[in-house]
């Protein structure tokens, strides 16, 4: 494996199931954590309804994807951040959202729930001090 | 007799519901669907524009696309209906024609 890490972000401001983006950010995520990379995940605008938990797509013939996102603790994602004002705005809070939970497994450091929610300069200085900012 | 229109885009990320609200005539039928049903949400930014529309329009969501979406039928604004998609099927046949705010 290459021995440069990067810090990859990935920035998702699209809702889910109205579109693919979210979908397709989710598959380059499961790539991207394959290769040992440092990766965060950041949810703004519409991109924080990803996140919105008790989806059930039983009526609608779509594969329902939320729960995948549960799975990327496991997978090496290690952040998972939440713009503010984007949630107050849609008329949500963190309880509305999934939880994600991170072991690493050599180290057993465990975090019981990764998705935080930053404010706007908290994101701005996340995206700047990542590598590459992966964008849908 | 009156129109039915359909928006299926976020208010958040297109302006679609905007215009269908302007743009409406007085006893319109307008059903959020897909990404459309985030602007039935209580406490959302857009709840003051739908709910003034509902003066003298009738709004709908579709439940498949509320649950597929992680929302649940209290979050929606009272007074908005939520059909299925025969509730769909049966606004259609009651109005003149079915217009779509993409």
């Amino acid at each position: 494996m290459s021995e440069v890490i990067k810090n990859f972000m990935y920035l998702n401001r699209r809702a889910p199931y109205g579109t693919i983006y979210a979908w397709e950010s989710l598959e380059v995520v499961l790539i991207g954590a394959a290769f040992d990379q440092q990766v965060s995940l950041m949810f703004i605008d519409d991109g924080v309804y990803q996140l919105v938990k008790g989806s059930d797509t039983s009526q609608s013939e779509m594969k329902n994807f939320t729960p995948t996102y549960r799975t990327l603790g496991d997978y090496g994602v290690r952040h998972m951040y939440v713009d503010k004002d984007s949630l107050e705005q849609r008329g949500l809070t963190q309880d509305d959202l999934i939880e994600v939970a991170w072991e690493d497994w050599e180290t057993e450091e465990e975090v019981e729930n990764i998705v935080e929610v930053v404010d706007a300069a908290q994101a701005a200085k996340l995206l700047s001090d990542s590598d590459v900012v992966f964008s849908f | 007799m009156s129109d039915l229109y359909t928006v299926n885009k976020s208010p958040f990320d297109k302006n679609s519901l905007d215009s269908c609200l302007k743009f409406a005539s007085e006893g319109a039928a307008i059903l959020l669907i897909e990404d459309g049903v985030y602007g039935a949400i209580k406490g959302a930014a857009s709840e003051g524009k739908v709910t003034s529309a509902m003066g003298d329009k009738k709004v709908y969501a579709l439940g498949p696309d509320l649950k597929a979406r992680g929302l649940s039928e209290d979050r929606v604004i009272d007074g908005i209906e939520i059909v299925d998609y025969a509730g769909f099927v049966d606004l259609v046949e009651a109005n003149d024609k079915v217009q779509a705010w993409l």
